[in-house]
């Protein structure tokens, strides 16, 4: 099916690139890790303190990074007129969002899994048997911020000021998965049951359904010009 | 038609000014003040459905390429974003007597924030577009993005807050409301919504002269 | 019978904001022929180019490529279209079989390796296949980006600047490849800045200036500093 054939091809040439250049991933890495210092000086040593807002660090670091990370994902297309190329190719152009989407959440994936393993180490937390129940939410977290993100960052290729416009227009649409995913952390932090965090991985669910569904539908408009 | 339009708005309007100050009851704990929500409450009801307009009038555009459904998706978004301000400023105005202050985190106000942060995001997009036609699909795009993204904002905020009072004209059943004062805020609802309509029209007419003048 | 020519442009304006890039422009291009597009720097050489490669719309007017529509039937245009923009297309961090196996499995191609081989072959890469990008010259990304076209097989081709930053053997091979390419039938549209020796290869000159076609004529009997002449007269007249 050649739809599935083009969309595995984007995703396999971002990821080629990456892994050649590695310009994206060392950079988000590092990011990263300033972000951890600056949380830590900014909260002061207070261990109490720091627990009550841990989950929402940890948002604010995956979506930071996310909004450094999706802010290039088309980068590498304005190089060499390839963007122009891409809208030449035949066939539906949602196969190009869904592959670049791929790529993106690969990256986010080793990005957040890193991110998590330095919070664990700098804040001493205990993640145990919430384990699961968290690779839940930051997944379903990251495939919402991925799907809006990956449309928006098509958007914002062509346009003058893209750094600043692409996270004043992804922020506050991501404020749902923002609040669904502090919270259903915070739940799962204190060794609730995911039963009990059921509406909001409802909320992330419906939220994921309604930003692929309209990043399938409108990317051919997206990449008309 | 859009001049009589224009002329019921402001019929409506004063309709809706002599039930809200006159005809409907002081309130007890508040006093006058509380009088303001009958321009607050209409406020945020003619911003949603404005949005619901521009969310049509865009999928519409994309289908069908029409100049003209693009211009009422505009106009629709950007009137929707002023009567959001203007029901955040009526809310804080009421806020602070009230509660002594001027913004807190309770849902209501905070999902309109929200949604109001999301439709200046639609418009700085638009003025940062040069190309007409590229403004327009993309436009249409973030406006479908903004618009079913509202419940999933008011859902998780409500969810993550709740001081508001209840939302009461919603409940099932009977409705908590005295009649008067049910019926002052839906006249203002309707006055607030033909004043919604007049701006919109005028506002797709100036953008059409605006793409005129240029072409 | 005359038949409808591979390239139809018609009373074509494309609007930038406040900017008239194009102001009715017109423009016929048949099979077997190649017609170099001249112009001044914002004489919209460019933006006409796009229109016709389905890439842009126009503000009015009509493109047509083969007959097809190049706004409402796009996806038919592009079938027989093939484009070599500035920048050749390539993903600098792929090498040269990676860059071609990609573009031919987004054209819904498949990309086995006697497919690719040949076409490197074919355009004289096959040395450089497993190369990065980055390390090619501009010759041989215009190289790699006609390599692809070998196995799409256009019919009409639509070039921006093709023989900018060619060495000597280079450009000459180009000149052979669409000397080869009209014979064949296909038709040429390609906007250049130079009027050198490689306008031979075209039949037609057109020379845009002020958003209006302001000369098309045969090449031949011209010499370049003719050619030079005609641009500046009409270049100026416009300005």
């Amino acid at each position: 099916m050649t739809y599935a054939r083009r969309a595995l091809a984007v995703a396999w040439k971002d990821l080629v690139v990456e892994r050649r250049s590695k310009e994206t991933l060392n950079a988000l890495l590092f990011f990263s890790l300033a972000l951890l210092f600056v949380f830590q000086f900014a909260l002061g040593p207070d261990r109490e303190r720091l627990a009550a807002v841990l989950p929402g660090l940890l948002w604010l670091g995956f979506i930071l990074s996310g909004v450094l990370g999706l802010g290039r994902a088309f980068l590498v297309e304005r190089e060499n007129d390839c963007w122009e190329a891409l809208q030449l190719t035949p066939g539906d152009k949602s196969a190009i969002y869904l592959g670049k989407l791929a790529g993106s959440l690969v990256l986010m994936a080793v990005v957040e899994t890193l991110v998590l393993a330095l919070f664990v180490l700098f804040f001493n937390v205990d993640l145990g048997p919430a384990l699961p129940g968290l690779a839940l939410v930051i997944g379903l977290g990251t495939v919402g911020i991925a799907a809006v993100g990956t449309l928006f960052a098509a958007m914002t290729t062509q346009v003058r000021a893209r750094e600043l416009l692409f996270p004043v227009l992804l922020l506050p649409v991501l404020v749902p998965v923002l609040l669904g995913t502090v919270k259903a952390t915070e739940a799962l932090l204190l060794r609730e049951p995911l039963a009990a965090v059921a509406h909001w991985l409802q909320l992330l669910v419906a939220a994921d359904v309604i930003y692929l569904a309209i990043g399938l539908l409108t990317f051919d408009f997206i990449l008309e010009g | 038609m859009t001049t009589l339009l224009g002329w019921l708005a402001g019929l409506g309007l004063v309709a809706g000014l002599v039930m809200g100050f006159g005809v409907a009851p002081r309130e007890v704990t508040q006093g006058n003040v509380q009088r303001i929500m009958y321009l607050h409450v209409p406020a945020v009801w003619v911003a949603y459905l404005t949005f619901t307009v521009g969310f049509a009038a865009s999928i519409a555009y994309l289908a069908g390429r029409r100049p003209g459904a693009d211009r009422l998706a505009h106009a629709a978004c950007e009137v929707g974003t002023v009567f959001l301000g203007v029901n955040i400023a009526t809310g804080a105005i009421w806020g602070k007597p009230t509660w002594g202050t001027w913004w807190t985190w309770d849902a209501r106000l905070t999902s309109v924030a929200v949604v109001f942060v999301m439709f200046l995001a639609y418009l700085l997009l638009r003025g940062a577009i040069e190309d007409h036609e590229r403004g327009a699909r993309y436009g249409a795009v973030l406006s479908i993005v903004a618009a079913l993204n509202i419940p999933l904002v008011h859902f998780s905020v409500y969810w993550w807050r709740t001081l508001h009072q209840p939302p009461s004209l919603l409940k099932p059943g009977s409705s908590t409301m005295p009649r008067v004062i049910l019926t002052a805020l839906l006249v203002n609802f309707a006055a607030q919504a033909l004043l919604g309509a007049y701006f919109v029209a005028r506002r797709a007419r100036l953008l059409a002269a605006e793409e005129e003048a240029l072409a | 019978m005359v038949a409808v020519p591979l390239i139809r442009v018609v009373g074509l304006v494309r609007v930038f904001g406040a900017q008239r890039v194009l102001d009715g422009v017109d423009l016929d291009v048949g099979a077997g022929e190649a017609v170099a597009l001249l112009g001044p720097n914002g004489a919209g050489k460019t933006t006409l180019l796009k229109i016709v490669a389905t890439l842009l719309r126009p503000t009015r007017g009509t493109a047509t490529v083969g007959g097809h529509d190049c706004v409402r039937q796009a996806e038919a245009a592009r079938a027989i279209l093939g484009v070599v923009a500035h920048g050749a297309h390539v993903y600098e961090d792929l090498t040269a079989r990676e860059n071609l196996a990609f573009w031919l499995r987004m054209g819904g191609h498949a990309a086995d390796r006697d497919a690719l081989a040949g076409a490197l072959a074919d355009v004289d890469l096959e040395r450089h296949a497993d190369a990065r990008v980055r390390t090619f010259s501009a010759g041989m990304r215009r190289r790699l980006a006609l390599a692809r076209l070998t196995l799409t097989q256009p019919r009409v081709l639509l070039l921006d600047e093709p023989f900018a930053g060619l060495d000597q053997r280079a450009r000459k091979w180009l000149e052979g490849r669409l000397e080869t390419f009209k014979a064949g039938g296909g038709a040429v549209l390609m906007a250049t800045h130079s009027f050198g020796r490689e306008l031979g290869v075209a039949d037609r000159l057109a020379i845009l200036a002020g958003g209006r076609m302001a000369l098309d004529t045969p090449r031949a009997g011209l010499d370049p500093q003719d050619v030079q002449r005609l641009y500046v007269a009409h270049t100026e007249e416009a300005s």
